[in-house]
């Protein structure tokens, strides 16, 4: 009897005998007998003292933002992430619970998924943000497919090839099946100016990221009303961070707004479990996929929360609903909303303050170094681009040698811009380190 | 305990912050004044650590968790989450790690995802798996876009139906309509298994695949499975698995084995990934040799003694970034390399063993909706005999006065007042006893006094909420007015003098 099990022998005879079979695999006999029982090859099961030790000796073998000095962001960045947060993460409540389709027993979530939400909106100046999707591809993605279904007889999406290559990917296997045309990132060299000449009265959405993949800021604003004029919907893709500083979506007249909630207190964990930000003007709401809990009372009209519009989901409106998807991103939400709450409006601005100066010492000083050229010739946020005198690949790897995981090599994505690397910069870098890298970069 | 807490932005207040941070050690560069923030972010509070940890202190204890108590949600599989899972997702080197730094530099990660892919493969009979989806709804998604890639890259372009029968979650008809597929609804038979002629009559050269949980949301294994695939194939579509309901079969059966071509596996129910208030979930898929080449990815492969990430030939894309929910492979691969292949053949036999003492205890009072051998669930109705006017949302809510957290109810939506109760093989039989003693009870009090379940709960934070206003007037975030108003003279006042006993 292993240790997860709480019936003993005793019991199970006496739990059979009032069910009335005479041992446990009698309650199988519907299982086609010869596929009954198969054996299953798994190797020996280990105590857990012995699989501590394994997954030691594993995870041993990663490189992590402990051992190495990380300048890598690309789409998972390296913030801080305040003790607090895991501290509360662990407590069971939060973790041991599922969907609160009790309302009564699950105020807990609700009040925080409540917060949470308010907190989006706070940061981006949106009005109504869901409860949260699995990351900022599906996020994305899903908010691709409700500016369709939120225009009439639009079927085409205008996307800049400067938003997030993983991203258009997922954007492309969400929509296959469904005979949209997604235009624009063709040529991964156009500029943002050249695909927004893509955009006419048959565009249901134009779709950019700011800060863009490569790091670069863009005014929303004029995107905006472009689109605007010819009837569409623009759907930004922000960084939460750089709310912190720069123009949020919802002042630039955003339709829907999403974001990748990983660097708001979320550890990069090898790419997730991570957090999709998702958020639009109100008048969309009923077409907004996802989950929502709003504010309302019990019988003794004390405030209390519950899951509301739940028309839109797949659990009433199956065929018909704005999206499949039937959970949220429960605990990383969490973590983000007890992030925002300890960073408050002050911390927020101090760590983009922090990633900015820090990223533009780092791209002037990198800049320096003979053979190098900084690419990155607008403003931009914690990312910038350095062209590099040999391959990305190769100065990685010498990087690794010395204690640094070097940038993202650009090569396979943007081609046209040679041995380019994506440098991050975050309020995780301290001048040392950035003088340290440089130094590394120098060879 | 369970006293009222404010909305968190009440307790902000200018000058507070809850984190230290460094200070500036580099020059300051030159701001694009055109590009700055306008505002004051005022929608955010300015609070000290302690505010924050004890807010959110507070209002966990307004939940219900496995930790507190049996969590019968039937189809969620809420068992016991073990405690080594969260170190060793907690592990530097793992969750310290950049999903796009070297491959060299990964090798223990994606020897781990490596070894889960073949662990999951074993357990299901799929030669291959793809770790990359999100949550159970994801991999849904994702083979039903597999299965249209493979029907179109053999150019049978009319494959557009997706077969699902009556009793399926929500998801599976919305997951065939996000793939740009048309939904068939296929009937559920006398004894709770796939209408053999329905099915017959609705497949056809336009039949992409059938999605099936087997066992159903009845609980029930379906008795023609193996028929089922026969005339699916037959007909040319291909066999969908929701493994919604995995946990019943681990060594039991292998899905692989009778006639499933693709099925996802819930980690945070069958695996145990803690379900987190909601998510994150993780939602693998695997499949056969045959549809490999059409998986998301990329997915592990081991070239000698390296493990490298590869993305399938023809592969429908990522469906998500990077590799999937990794912090959830390393807690279900835990689980797995602790339990082995008896340990999980017991998982299944206990939560089986468990699902059918409640029903034979139960069955008596509240109808069994479909009358033979359960899986790992027993959907019951909540009729219960000269209690007229008693709702199985009534029953369910005075559960919650029980100590218990209420099973799936309404659900599957073709039995009437069902209650869809799933014990898993975590629970104690002194549990399993209360939660039959409770529910006789309650049907008792049903008889005698209705209103002791109409009025339920009255022992949790709060009574049954008004979920029309919530609906009619939606406050979906705050905004201080709108929140003064709904709490009317419930403000702080009272509330604040009680609120200093806490715990």
């Amino acid at each position: 009897m292993s240790h997860y099990i709480s019936i003993t022998d005793q019991e199970r005879r006496a739990m059979l005998d009032a069910i009335g079979v005479t041992s446990i695999e009698a309650l199988f006999s519907v299982v086609p007998e010869e596929k009954r029982f198969p054996e299953l090859k798994l190797p020996e099961p280990l105590s857990e003292s012995e699989i501590a030790r394994e997954l030691r000796e594993l995870s041993g073998r990663n490189a992590n933002t402990l051992t190495h000095r990380c300048f890598l962001g690309a789409g998972a960045y390296n913030h801080f992430v305040p003790s607090a947060i895991d501290a509360l993460l662990r407590r069971a409540e939060f973790y041991t619970s599922y969907t609160p389709y009790q309302p009564e027993i699950s105020q807990g979530t609700l009040q925080a998924i409540f917060e949470y939400q308010s907190l989006i909106c706070a940061l981006t100046g949106m009005d109504v943000a869901n409860a949260s999707h699995y990351d900022g591809a599906t996020a994305l993605a899903e908010a691709a497919i409700m500016a369709v279904n939120s225009t009439r007889n639009r079927r085409r999406l205008v996307i800049a090839p400067s938003v997030n290559p993983q991203y258009r990917q997922v954007l492309r296997t969400y929509t296959q099946g469904l005979g949209l045309q997604i235009i624009g990132d063709e040529r991964v060299d156009a500029s943002l100016d050249e695909v927004l000449g893509l955009i006419d009265e048959t565009t249901a959405a134009v779709i950019v990221q700011t800060p863009d993949f490569l790091g670069q800021l863009h005014d929303l604003r004029p995107i905006a009303e472009r689109i605007h004029n010819a009837g569409g919907l623009l759907v930004a893709h922000i960084d939460p961070i750089a709310l912190g500083l720069f123009q949020t979506p919802g002042a630039a007249g955003a339709d829907i707004v999403t974001a990748e909630g990983q660097p708001l207190g979320i550890p990069i964990s090898f790419g997730g479990p991570y957090l999709g930000i998702f958020a639009c003007k109100e008048q969309y709401v009923r077409r907004m996929p996802g989950r929502l809990a709003g504010a309302t009372t019990d019988l003794e009209g004390r405030l209390a929360y519950v899951l509301t519009l739940q028309a839109r989901e797949q659990h009433i409106r199956r065929e018909k609903a704005t999206s499949n998807i039937c959970t949220n991103q429960g605990l990383m939400a969490l973590a983000s909303t007890i992030y925002l709450c300890l960073m408050g409006k002050t911390g927020l601005r101090r760590v983009a303050e922090l990633c900015y100066h820090r990223a533009h010492y780092a791209a002037a000083e990198i800049a320096k170094l003979s053979g190098f050229e900084l690419l990155s010739s607008g403003p931009f946020f914690k990312e910038f681009v350095v062209r590099c005198p040999r391959p990305v690949s190769e100065i990685n790897r010498d990087l690794a040698a010395r204690g640094f995981i070097g940038g993202y090599d650009l090569s396979v994505h943007y081609p046209h811009l040679g041995n380019a690397m994506l440098v991050c910069v975050t309020e995780m870098n301290t001048r040392a380190d950035i003088d340290a890298f440089v130094e590394a970069l120098r060879g | 305990m369970n006293t009222y807490e404010p909305p968190i932005f009440e307790y902000s207040a200018p000058g507070k912050i809850g984190v230290a941070l460094p200070e500036l050690d580099v020059p300051e560069a030159a701001l694009p004044e055109e590009l700055l923030r306008d505002d004051e972010m005022d929608g955010l509070p300015e609070l000290t650590e302690v505010e924050v940890v004890r807010h959110f202190t507070r209002i966990s204890q307004r939940n219900y968790c496995i930790d507190t108590g049996p969590y019968m949600l039937g189809s969620c599989t809420m068992k016991a989450n073990p405690k080594i899972h969260e170190e060793m997702a907690r592990l530097p080197g793992f969750a310290f790690i950049h999903p796009l730094q070297d491959e060299e530099l990964a090798q223990g990660a994606l020897q781990l995802m490596y070894g889960l892919q073949q662990l999951l493969g074993e357990i299901s009979g799929f030669s291959h798996v793809s770790l990359q989806p999100a949550a159970g709804a994801q991999g849904e998604l994702t083979g039903i876009l597999v299965f249209r890639a493979y029907h179109l890259e053999r150019g049978d372009t009319e494959r557009v139906e997706v077969l699902v029968p009556d009793s399926a979650h929500g998801t599976n008809p919305a997951t065939a309509a996000m793939a740009g597929l048309r939904v068939v609804e296929v009937k559920t038979d006398r004894r709770g298994n796939v209408d053999l002629d329905d099915l017959k009559s609705k497949l056809g050269p336009r039949t992409a695949g059938l999605m099936l949980t087997n066992p159903n949301t009845l609980g029930l294994f379906d008795e023609h499975v193996q028929e089922v695939s026969r005339l699916v194939h037959e007909a040319g579509g291909l066999m969908y698995g929701d493994g919604a309901n995995f946990n019943a079969i681990l060594g039991i059966v292998k899905p692989g084995a009778i006639g499933f071509d693709l099925m996802h596996y819930n980690l945070h129910k069958t695996f145990t990934t803690p379900h987190g208030g909601g998510g994150p979930g993780a939602g693998p898929v695997g499949c056969t040799d045959e549809l490999a080449p059409y998986l998301p990815g990329p997915v592990v492969v081991k070239q000698g003694e390296r493990y490298a990430l590869h993305m399938p030939e023809k592969s429908i894309g990522r469906v998500k970034s990077f590799y999937g929910n990794f912090g959830m492979f390393v807690r279900a691969y835990t689980y797995i390399r602790m339990l082995g292949a008896q340990g999980l053949r017991e998982v299944s036999e206990i939560a089986v063993l468990n699902a059918n003492y409640l029903r034979v205890k139960l069955q008596d009072i509240y109808p069994v909706a479909y009358d033979r051998t359960c899986m790992h669930e027993v959907v019951l109705k909540g009729q219960i005999k000269d209690a007229p006017g008693i709702r199985t949302l009534d029953i369910a809510k005075r559960l919650i006065d029980y100590g218990f957290h209420p099973p799936t109810i309404y659900f599957p939506l073709t039995v009437p007042e069902a209650m869809m109760i799933e014990p898993t093989e975590t629970e104690t039989k002194r549990n399993l006893d209360l939660f039959i003693a409770a529910m006789r009870r309650i049907a008792q009090e049903a008889r005698e006094q209705p209103e002791l379940l109409r009025e339920a709960p009255t022992r949790a934070p709060v009574r049954r909420l008004d979920e029309v206003r919530a609906a009619r007037q939606p406050i979906l975030s705050y905004h201080r007015e709108a929140i003064q108003a709904l709490r009317g003279d419930k403000a702080d006042p009272d509330d604040v003098l009680i609120r200093p006993l806490g715990v």
